[in-house]
Order: structure tokens, then sequence, then C-alpha cells
């Protein structure tokens, strides 16, 4: 939550301020990646050296996009310390596209909620299952959360709040934005790259 | 009584019942025919704290931020408002959270000690006297669970009291998160609560496949430690930041308090593994409300047919114990840190050997975090594994053994005294010392084989509990206690619970352990009349009982001396610590003007003070 600490908050200047809530952040992200390492250790621990076959297509399809969302992330925390309030608004709202385009992604086709027949690999799916929803799902709800969290910064802007001197908030969701994208490029060849695919029908 | 309605508190919970109330409603809208099945449950669970958040005020402000309304967090008493108020609200002072944690911690370990003393009256005889199985599996579980909350608690309680005063700040680096880091324990707490109605057998350790399989308080058991789990970590980036940027003038960091040097190792435990018993928690639940098979060794057919392999009960003690090994370090460096604090004070002598003390607290915290496996030598782990985290294990013993021979050399030829708070420091020595000389046993492979999940682990813990947090905890609690109310405790009903506790402390871990030895198993409401051990556990079941009978005296004296205590000075123990430089109780700002360091911190008897207020302008980094 240290993501959108105020301008103006407590008695310390502004200066000595965003220092210390970058502090809160990235001690908040450190702590973040130890669950997130828990997890892949999960992964490798129930897996070890085979994995479920995936739809390779919509892996790479779905990373993509979240890479290109953080290209897009970082213009817009770019365009506003050069004061370029439009620019900053365009990227900020790309950056939610593509974020959403992930988590439909994720949700409509991996989990199979878009899908007539339901998905061939079921959350019930043994180790298979388990981990492949784990993960997939604890990510997705960081996306979600970074996705309201660029909402919430994009609306402020739009009311005229961040200038070139003070845009702790937009730093800081593009910071965790960054780090949520960086969690994906562990966790998309640890579920569809890393090991031997079990051939179904056994 | 309009006040009291408008209190925080009352309107948190009443959100609470509200969002649990809508969670079972939904569930049964959308066809759920019991509301304690799994998923109605955790779905009820999870909107009950969001009701809570909303309701009690916690994130009212971020909420205000969406609005463009930026208005600093407001400090200060609240206008219009009794005295009283602001401890049952939400309030951004450090030292009123410092307080709420404090009087929560408090209730905790009481109502955790009551429910040890109902089944402890049980194991008094062998037999079933009035405790059916499921019941008794239930009050150890949740004696476990809530006096580590309780621990977790009177550790923030310290922390958010001391550590800003002590760094000579106005306050925490994040007051808002600090009140929300409080908050959220209450729903957590109150879903604890929740599950000693609906019971769950597993212990405070909630291992599956029992945690899948057992009755339904199992959900608001694993979500309810989560959600406290979730607020030890955001407090750990507040204290964290607050000791690396907050800092007053001149203060070093080996210039700190020595203190802030065990909050910070601490808090660097507590930021990082707790992550990891909250997600094995949450994946017990998945488990549990979605069949997401993490932990149990079966097989459905389609998973089957998919060639997939089954989840792993071990997985989950790894997990877990990631964090809970780490977590005891958790509860004990705020203590050690606390002994460190008060013997040069009632030594009159300098910290002895003050840069091995903090390093030895950093070394402790980071050694524990390679040492898990001590707790699943006897659970089919591999031989390499085992052999690797004995050695490890033992490791810790060393920058412990540094930290006690600090301790001797500070007291080494200084002018002792022994009011009450240096009376519970040295009965934390004698205790942590049992403690921790029954560890190793445990930590070699060869004797844990004989030794775990008997009475004798039992009889470690509460030691090391017991000597790491709970007796430095109450001496933070009386040498603070003029700093805090403004007026002395009284000393001759402090010196009397001191001399209940420690002879009954003594009994009870030693007959614990003696219990242990003769071949008394944990975790049981029986046991064989021939293992000779009935005498020992009369003897432990009324040690415990002089244990809360004193703890009774030490929680009236506390509210006694509230009212009618003498007025305290404003250094009541003549202390170098910045905090006692300013009047009791400590005023709203904390210090008149910007705190600058210019000595060390513990030369007692040297020419210098240790911080002076500048008079000047801001303090110069800026
Ligand atoms: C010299 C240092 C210590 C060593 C070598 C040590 C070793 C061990 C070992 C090996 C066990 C597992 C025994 C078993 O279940 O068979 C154990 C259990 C335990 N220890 Fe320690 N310990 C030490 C200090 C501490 C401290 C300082 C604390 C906390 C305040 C602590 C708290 C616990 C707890 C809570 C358990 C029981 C966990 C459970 O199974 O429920 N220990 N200890
Ligand atoms: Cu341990």
């Amino acid at each position: 939550m240290a993501v959108l600490h105020s301008v103006h908050e407590h008695d310390l200047p502004y200066a000595r301020r965003e220092r210390v809530n970058r502090w809160g952040l990235w001690l908040f992200l450190i702590s973040e990646s130890f669950m997130f390492a828990g997890l892949l250790a999960a992964r490798f621990y129930l897996w070890g050296g085979t994995r479920p076959p995936l739809d390779q297509t919509l892996g790479l399809l779905l990373t993509s996009i979240l890479l290109v969302s953080s290209f897009f992330m970082n213009r817009a925390e770019v365009a506003i310390a050069h004061d370029d309030r439009p620019e900053f608004l365009r990227s900020a709202m790309l950056t939610v596209v593509l974020g959403t385009a992930f988590l439909v992604g994720v949700v409509g086709w991996e989990w199979g909620l878009f899908l007539p027949d339901g998905p061939h690999l079921r959350p019930t799916d043994g180790a298979f299952g388990a981990v492949v929803y784990g993960l997939t799902g604890f990510h997705a709800f960081h996306v979600l959360t970074g996705v309201l969290a660029i909402l919430a910064v994009w609306h402020l802007g739009r009311r005229g709040h961040f200038s070139a001197r003070q845009h702790w908030g937009v730093e800081a969701v593009a910071v965790y934005w960054h780090f949520v994208d960086l969690v994906w490029v562990f966790f998309y060849p640890a579920l569809y790259l890393i090991g031997q695919v079990v051939a179904a029908g056994h | 009584m309009r006040h009291v309605l408008t209190t925080g508190l009352v309107r948190g919970l009443v959100g609470q019942a509200v969002g649990f109330a809508l969670g079972v409603y939904t569930a049964r809208a959308w066809g759920a025919t019991d509301w304690r099945a799994d998923g109605p449950l955790a779905w009820a669970a999870v909107l009950s704290v969001l009701g809570f958040m909303l309701a009690s005020g916690m994130v009212s402000d971020w909420l205000g931020w969406l609005a463009g309304n930026f208005a600093p967090p407001r400090h200060g008493a609240p206008p219009g408002k009794p005295r009283w108020w602001r401890y049952w609200s939400v309030d951004y002072d450090h030292k009123v959270i410092g307080i709420q944690y404090g009087v929560t911690a408090l209730v905790l370990v009481g109502l955790a000690g009551s429910v040890a003393l109902i089944f402890r009256s049980e194991l008094s005889k062998p037999g079933i006297d009035f405790l059916e199985p499921a019941v008794f599996n239930t009050l150890i579980g949740w004696h476990g669970i809530v006096m580590i909350a309780g621990i977790l608690t009177g550790v923030a309680a310290m922390a958010n009291y001391l550590v800003p005063l002590m760094v000579g700040a106005r306050d925490m680096a994040f007051p808002r998160l600090n009140a929300f880091a409080y908050w959220i324990n209450v729903p957590g707490v109150v879903l604890v609560v929740l599950a000693l109605f609906l019971r769950w057998e597993t212990g405070w350790t909630g291992y599956p496949p029992l945690g899948v399989q057992t009755m339904p308080g199992a959900i608001p058991f694993y979500l309810g430690v989560f959600v406290i789990g979730f607020s030890s970590i955001l407090g750990a980036v507040n204290i964290l930041a607050t000791a690396f940027g907050m800092r007053a003038q001149g203060m070093t960091l080996f210039r700190m308090p020595i203190f802030v040097w065990s909050m910070v190792a601490t808090s660097i435990i507590a930021l990082t593994a707790t992550q990891l018993i909250g997600l094995s928690f949450v994946l017990v639940v998945l488990e549990r409300v979605f069949g997401m098979t993490f932990f149990s060794p079966t097989l459905t057919e389609s998973a089957q047919a998919l060639g997939s392999p089954p989840g792993q009960p071990l997985l989950f003690q790894h997990l877990f114990w990631f964090y809970s090994h780490p977590a005891v370090y958790v509860f004990i460096l705020p203590g050690l840190g606390i002994i460190s604090e008060l013997l040069p004070v009632f030594a009159r002598k300098p910290l002895f050997g003050y840069k091995w003390v903090a390093m030895a607290s950093l070394a402790i915290a980071l050694v524990g975090f390679l040492v898990w496996g001590h707790h699943m030598f006897t659970s089919g782990m591999s031989d390499i594994m085992r052999v690797t985290m004995m050695w490890t294990t033992l490791l810790v013993a060393v920058p412990t053994g540094v930290k006690f021979f600090n301790w001797l050399g500070t007291m080494w030829g200084g002018k002792l005294t022994f009011p009450t708070p240096m009376l519970f420091v040295l009965g934390a020595l004698s205790i942590f010392l049992i403690g921790g000389l029954s560890g190793p046993p445990n930590g070699t492979v060869s004797t844990d084989l004989f030794l775990h999940d008997t009475y004798w682990i039992v009889g470690h813990f509460h030691a090391t509990m017991f000597g790491g947090f709970v007796y430095p905890y109450i001496a933070a609690i009386y040498y603070w206690y003029p700093k805090v109310t403004g007026r002395m405790y009284n000393e001759t009903l402090g010196k009397i619970h001191f001399w209940l506790m420690t002879p009954a402390f003594w009994t009870m871990s030693l007959g614990q352990m003696l219990a242990g030895l003769w071949g008394m198993r944990r975790r049981i409401v029986d046991y064989d009349p021939a293992l000779g051990v009935a005498g020992l556990q009369t003897a432990v079941t009324i040690a415990a009982h002089v244990i809360f009978l004193s703890m009774l005296i030490f929680a009236f004296n506390l509210v006694w001396s509230a009212f009618r205590g003498k007025v305290a000075a404003a250094n009541p123990w003549r202390s170098r610590s910045p905090e006692f430089q300013v009047p009791s109780p400590v005023p709203d700002e904390n210090y008149p003007a910007p705190v600058v360091v210019v000595s060390e911190p513990y030369e007692y008897g040297g020419p210098e003070p240790y911080v002076v207020f500048a008079h000047g302008p801001a303090a110069a980094d800026d």
C-alpha cells in the first residue's frame, strides 16, 4: 500500500518523504518476492522435471503483452517527469488496456472460462492443476491490483495531479508494475518451458 | 454511549458482521446449502475482513486520495471527543498505536492463558475427565496460535512506541500504514475466535492432510492467521523504513539504541519469512475450497489420466517452517534487545561490546533462515537435509552465546540495583538459559528422534518464549510505564508478581521437560498412568495456575496505577535514552526541537549526554 503515498503526508519535506517512500516500496517488493519464490519452489518441488501440456501460443502471447505493457508504463513515467501530461495519460491507459488483455487471456483461455467445453486442465487435476492455477492465480491477482493502481494515478493525473517535480505516485505504480512483470518472466518458463511434457492418456 | 458507537472498533466489528452476513447471504443465493461448507465460509470470511476495513475508517484516507484529498494525516487528539476515544479508534500517532498494540497483546495473552488452564486441568491426571478429544485438540491449537498473535502484537507494541522515539523522529515512516497494520489484526483475531467455535484439530501448525480433512474451523483459522501475518509484514516495512529513513541528525547506524538494532533484525525476518506461512496457509485453503491438491497425496482419475504428479504433505512443512522457525526469532530478538537496553541502565555501565550485540542480532536472524528442517527430522526428509540442518542449527548457538557473554560483561563490576524491571531482566536471563540449553538436544538428529513430539519440546519452547519474550516484555512494560502513563507502577505488587511467577515458571517448564523425558507425548488428551507422570502433570497444572494468578496481579497493578500511582518524574531510571529527556507522559509531538546525537548511547558515567535538542533551523540533512 506504500504505492500511493501522497505529496504532503506527514511533516517531512518532499525530497525526504520521497526517499522514505522509496524505502517502503522496495521493502514491500522484497517481501512479495519471497511469496513468489515460495510458489516457484512449490512448482519445482511438485513437478520436478515434468510439466503438463499447456497452450504454447497463448503462453507466448501473454508474455509478449505483458512485456510490451511495461514499455508503455515506463513511457508514462518518463512523460510525467517531463510534464507531458497528455502523453502520460495515453501511455498509462495503454498499459491498463494491455494489462486487462493479459488478465482476460489468463482467465478466459488458460482457465477456460470462455471456452465452450471448459479447460483441458482443471484445478483439481493433481499437482499439475494445482500449480498452474495457483501460480497464474496469485500472479493475476497482482496484475489486477496493478491495473487498478494505474487507473488510480491515471484518474488523478487527469485531474491535474502530479508534475515533473512531484510524481511519487506514478513512480511507485510504475515500479510495482515492472515488478509484477518481472515475476511473470520467471513464471512463464517455469510453467510453459522447463521440463518434459507428460503425454496425456497414461 | 454516543461516543462508544462511533469508535473505530465498534464500527469495524459491525462492518465485519455485515460483511460476513453478506457473504453467507450471497453464497445461499448461489445455491450453497450450508454456510459452514468451505467455499461459503471462506467467502464470508474474506468479505468480513473487507467489511471491517471499510467500516472502521482504517482505509478512509487512502480512499480519499482517489478523490484528490491529500490532507496530511491528522495528528493530535480528535476534536469533540473524550480523551479515551482515540485509543479505540483509528489514530495515526505511533504512541497511541503502540498502546493499542500493547493492550491487545495483554488481552490475547490473557485469553490464550485462560484456555491453557482449561486443558491443563484436564491433563492434571490420567483419563479423560471433562474435555472431548476434539475440543481438547481445538483448545491446544487455539492456545498456541493466540499466544503467537499476542507475542506478535506485543513485539509491535514495543516497536511502535519505542523505535520512533529512540531514533528521534516525530512518528513512524508511514503513520497511515501503521494504523492499518494495527487494525487489520482485529478482524484476523475475530476469525480465529470463530475457529474456536467451529473447531479444527491440527494444532497451531495446521499440517495437511489433516488440515484439509478436519472440521470447518480450519478455514477461519488459516485466513485469520493470514491476516495477522499481513499485519506483521506491513509493520516490518514501516519499522525498517523508520530505522533507515527517519533517524535524527548524527545518529549513525552504530549510534542507534540497541533495541532499534534488534528491531531491524526482527523486521528483516518478519518482512520476508512471513510471506511463506501466509502462502502455505492460503494454499491449504485453496485445496479445501477448490480441490487444488498441493498437499494431499491423492489423485483424481482425470489427474491420473493426465499423468500429473500428486500433492506432497512435506511441501507444506517446508513452506511452514521456513517461516515458523525464523518466527521464533521474531519473538525473542526484540526481547533480547530489551535486555541489552535495560542492563546498562541498571548496572550504570556501558553496554559491553555494543557492535557485537548488534551484529549478533543480525547473525541470528540470517542463520535462522537456514535451519527450518530441524522441525522435520522425523518427517522422512532426506538424510542430507537432516545433517545439514543439524549443523546450521547448532551454529545459531554461537551468536546467542555472544549475546549472553556481553550481558554478563555489562553486569560485571556494575553498580546493580534491583527494581522490578531489572528483576524481570534477570529472570529472563535465567529462563532463557534453560530454554536455550534445551535446544541443542532437539537440534541433534540422534537425540531428537526420541524428543520430537514429547513434552520435552513443550518445555523447551515455553522456556525460550518466556525467557525471550514474556519476561522482557513485562520488564519493558514496568520500565516504560512511567513514560507511557506519567505515573509509577506499584513496586511491591511488581515484586510479588515476580516472586510468584518465577518459581512457578521454573516448576512448569522443568516439569514439562521431565515428563517428556519419561515418555509423555504432546498434543494428547489422555496418557497411560504407567508412565508415572501424573505427579509431574499435577505440579505443572498448579504452577500454571500460579503464573496466571501472578499475571492477574500484574494486570491489576497496571490498571490501578494508571489512576492512583505516584506521579512519575521525567527520568525515573536516569536513562540516557532520548525519550527520557522529555516530560512523562511523552508530549504529543515527542520532542520540542529536532534531536541531535552528540555521543554514544550507553556511556553511563561519561561526561556528555547522548542527545541534545537543537533549537535552531530544521535538521541539516534536508
Ligand atoms: C539454542 C537455540 C535453539 C535450538 C537449537 C532449538 C532447536 C529446536 C528444535 C530442533 C526443535 C524441534 C524439536 C522437535 O519438534 O523435535 C525446536 C522446537 C521449537 N523451538 Fe527451539 N531451539 C532453540 C531456541 C528456540 C527459541 C529461542 C525459541 C523461541 C522463542 C524456540 C521455539 C521453539 C518452538 C516454538 C518449537 C516447537 C515447534 C512445534 O513443533 O510446535 N526455540 N527447537
Ligand atoms: Cu526451529
